[in-house]
């Protein structure tokens, strides 16, 4: 009898596994389940460009129909790494191109993406329907207006926080005006100024549109005329909230707001004034998640508008809420699951902001559901932390950054170790962490200890010694991204857990005490490894006792890769260094 | 290394903690700051902390203060809280500074504290004005950090609104840095600069060789006519050198003109955009330029 199951079986079963990691487990069981399962993979992750080769890719999933992939190393989103270091789309448009016509979907995070790019896009995949690209930079507006021209059953354009060559607002005009098929467009990013007429057009032939992102350009007297025409959104960014509007086109665009019986989200709310909170006031019981960070307005006016936001589940906000606002968050948000707070910046020397722990722990107190925290804070204690994860022990994402490095416990003077302490012993869930604040290598043997479904980790300013980075490195099994910038460790500890960055995605360390020789040797050691020395200014001559700046491991089967800037050092763009141990792919 | 960094850490009492003997290579050159930073730290606390918190990307050797141990920053701190605060809000007002700005190596202007030396001094107790500028510190992404900045400057400023708000990228202002998108053709991505850190376009011209460095770029456009006397020996030059590429820069009536030929001051205030290009692109640009001297002249 034969034991396997019929491809066809198998493919049907495959069919219902949604999540990518368990398509991965099922694809190491046996040869034909790889095979069954490769051949029923729609939608691909890519977590690092550079670990595969594109066409590797595209050669293994022939149904693919959507590929995301990332480039940069996390800390490039706070310019730690240098422009032209790589992560370029390209190869990847042109390889999915020659192969994968069928195509639909491109999502992007932290590449350099082209014009070039986002033409090929347009011209070579037909069915062509969603795009978004988060934190890409390297096109202008002349790209997207070619996939705008060109992508006749485009569905989704989202470009979030790139950084876009603004040529002006004609790009829009590019829709043709046959198409009617845009479900998400988002352009908030853009500088320029849209044409009202042209963005109203487009709104008056796209019904299926559920998600709207203006740019800060577009004007609050024009919004009421708009949102006529797009009633059936489902997200709402809005553009700047700060215009003078006359009583009648106040009344108007509070009629258009409440018109919006679908509304779920809502963000952009530029520059908000006080006195236009009120407008708001009809959507916000529906809402499930609001964007106020860009939104500088402060207590008291916030609690108006938080206090009715009763079913929220997702609140970004910035440190103007302070911790009453938080309290009232604490109070009336009992869905909320997902908290940040940002630093404003306020002029502190005019208004007093109090943003305090006390706020995080108001929150931790009184929302049962609260699993993701962003938490930007002056100081902390570690008694706030323990209350926080004895409250808490839900968290899968605590991110604290004490914005002041190396603050102690500001009551106690102790490092804030026994704080994260309780966070990792008790939120036995938590996948990410980002730890700040005064922390010696005892903070790093308890998260190394009890962190152990830890996934991703972000340090700064931290740690004694190698001690540190062998806790976490010998601790943490599920570690797959580790960031860590100006920790006073090096070599030691990292040549010591060599192999356990092959279990890793990536590691990042800046502005540590790694030595140039260290790098070498790694390199020679582990060469399913990429180890890359990010120097800006690399000196002719380098010692092997000198510090480098930056250094960047990830695993790959792709090899070295060829698009290296000059500024990127690597062992194989240097075979005359122990190119004899060093093992021929 | 070990006995150093203890030595300094015993107001946080971490000296009973047993460091692991790290790689001696940083030891001699960190001992030399350490005792440096001591002597000082004792004395004349403000000014010399401004200099040698002053963080640089550059490798020890190098004309650029070597790296110290951040944990001086706050050595003598208490850390209280308005200080705290205040540092932040500089760094906020003065955003911009968190951008790496590449320049040349020697530059030492590269990342600047946004709170100037004067200020400093007079700072007495809150320790943590003397703090640098780090970058990429807070952890805050460019794009909220540009609004951000703009939307200050919208609150301070109503009048001088002219770039500061369309442009997030770039932004004029005697206080604030500017600035500028440089793009070069055929290069994959664009990169910024910030005006301000140059004095003339013989410094300028020096930043974007080595930026662009994989791609040969001669010196300013090798069009005569209306060139200052500063830049006249550099055009011979690059008549001479031959240049492929030229620089170019849209100003505020949005044309497109060659870098050179107003004199710098002129230059900063007017430009928004930079662009390299090759030199055959841009012969189109010359007769308005002559244009534009002939009207300014």
């Amino acid at each position: 009898m034969d034991r396997r199951f019929p491809f066809k079986v198998l493919e049907h079963i495959f069919s219902f596994l949604d999540v990518n990691e368990d398509r991965n487990s099922v694809s190491m069981v046996c040869k034909s389940w790889f095979e069954t399962e490769r051949r029923t993979r729609k939608r691909v992750f890519v977590g690092n460009c550079y670990a595969v080769s594109p066409l590797k890719v595209a050669r293994r999933f022939p149904k693919m129909r959507s590929l995301t992939l990332k480039g940069k190393p996390h800390f490039a989103d706070y310019n730690l790494v240098p422009d032209g270091w790589g992560g370029y789309a390209w190869p990847w448009i042109e390889a999915m191109a020659a192969r994968r016509p069928l195509l639909e979907e491109i999502r992007l995070k932290r590449m350099v993406v082209t014009d070039e790019c986002l033409e090929k896009i347009a011209a070579s995949f037909r069915d062509f329907k969603s795009l978004v690209l988060t934190s890409c930079e390297g096109f202008s507006t002349d790209g997207i207006a070619a996939v705008a021209s060109t992508c006749r059953k485009l569905r989704d354009l989202e470009l979030r926080e790139c950084i876009v060559d603004d040529l002006g607002g004609d790009w829009l005009t590019y829709f043709p005006e046959t198409s009617t098929s845009l479900a998400s467009l988002d352009f908030s990013c853009l500088d320029s100024e849209v044409k009202l007429s042209d963005l109203e057009r487009l709104l008056s032939r796209s019904p299926n549109l559920k998600s709207l992102k203006l740019n800060r350009s577009v004007t609050l007297d024009v919004l009421a005329s708009l949102l006529r025409r797009a009633p059936q959104l489902v997200e709402l960014g809005t553009g700047s909230f700060s215009d003078e509007l006359d009583p009648e086109e106040i009344s108007k665009l509070t009629k258009a707001l409440s018109e919006l019986k679908q509304l779920k989200s809502l963000s952009g709310l530029w520059d908000l004034l006080p006195e236009y909170i009120p407008v708001l006031y009809s959507v916000c019981p529906r809402l499930t998640s609001l964007n106020l960070s860009y939104a500088t307005v402060q207590m008291p006016d916030l609690i108006d508008l938080l206090s009715r936001c009763s079913k929220l589940q997702k609140l970004w906000v910035m440190d103007l809420i302070e911790d009453k606002g938080l309290k009232t968050v604490a109070l009336c948000c009992k869905e909320l699951r997902e908290l940040r707070v940002f630093p404003s910046g306020a002029d502190l020397d005019e208004t007093d902001v109090t943003l305090t722990e006390q706020g995080l722990v108001s929150v931790s107190e009184g929302c049962q559901k609260l699993e993701s925290v962003l938490y930007f804070c002056v100081q902390f204690t570690n008694a706030a932390l323990v209350s926080i994860a004895k409250n808490r022990p839900n968290f899968r994402c605590f991110r604290l950054c004490v914005m002041e490095p190396f603050a102690p416990d500001y009551r106690t003077q102790q490092p804030l170790d026994e704080g994260f302490k309780a966070i990792v012993e008790r939120c036995k869930d938590l996948r990410r962490l980002s730890v700040s604040g005064l922390l010696t290598d005892k903070a790093f043997e308890y998260i190394g200890v009890h962190a152990k479904k830890l996934r991703m980790l972000s340090i700064a300013f931290a740690g004694d010694s190698d001690l540190m980075l062998h806790h976490l490195l010998s601790g943490c099994e599920r570690l797959k991204k580790l960031e860590i910038r100006d920790c006073p460790f090096g070599d030691t500890a990292l040549l010591e857990n060599a192999a356990k960055l092959e279990t890793m995605r990536s590691l990042w360390m800046s502005s540590c005490f790694v030595s140039f020789g260290a790098c070498k040797q790694l390199s020679q050691k582990m060469p399913r490894l990429n180890v890359e020395v990010i120097d800006e200014h690399p000196p002719k001559t380098r010692p092997d006792s000198s510090p480098v700046e930056r250094i960047y491991i990830y695993r790959t089967v792709a090899g070295p890769r060829q698009d290296t800037p000059e500024f990127v050092w690597t062992i194989h763009k240097n075979p005359e260094v122990g190119v004899s141990r060093l093992s021929i792919r | 290394m070990s006995e150093s960094v203890a030595a300094e850490h015993d107001y946080i009492g971490l000296s009973e903690f047993p460091t692991m003997e790290t790689t001696p290579i940083m030891s001699d050159t960190t001992k030399t700051k350490t005792r440096d930073n001591n002597n000082n730290t004792n004395n004349n606390d403000d000014v010399l902390n401004f200099k040698a918190t002053e963080l640089r990307l550059g490798l020890p050797g190098s004309e650029s203060p070597e790296r110290v141990d951040q944990r001086f920053l706050s050595l003598k701190s208490s850390c209280p809280v308005s200080g705290a605060k205040r540092v932040f809000s500089d760094a906020i007002n003065g955003s911009t500074k968190w951008v790496f700005s590449p320049g040349s190596a020697t530059d030492v202007k590269d990342i600047k504290p946004a709170v100037p030396v004067k200020e400093k001094k007079s700072s007495t107790a809150a320790a943590p004005a003397s703090k640098a500028q780090v970058v990429g510190w807070p952890p805050i992404r460019s794009f909220r950090k540009n609004t951000m900045a703009s939307s200050q400057s919208q609150k301070q400023g109503g009048d001088n609104n002219n770039n500061s708000e369309t442009e997030g990228e770039a932004k004029s202002g005697p206080e604030h840095c500017l600035y500028v998108k440089v793009s070069m053709e055929g290069a994959p991505y664009l990169r910024k600069i910030d005006l301000k850190t140059y004095k003339s376009y013989v410094e300028l011209s020096s930043a974007l060789e080595q930026m662009f460095s994989c791609f040969t770029i001669g010196q300013f456009g090798s069009h005569g006519g209306c060139g200052r006397d500063g830049l006249n020996e550099s055009r011979l030059t690059d008549l001479l050198r031959g240049s492929e590429y030229v620089v170019t820069y849209e100003d505020k009536d949005s044309d497109w003109m060659l870098v050179g030929d107003v004199p710098w001051e002129m230059f900063i205030c007017s430009c928004k955009k930079l662009r390299i290009m090759k030199s055959s692109e841009a012969i189109g640009l010359a007769p308005r330029v002559m244009e534009k001297c002939r009207s300014r002249n």
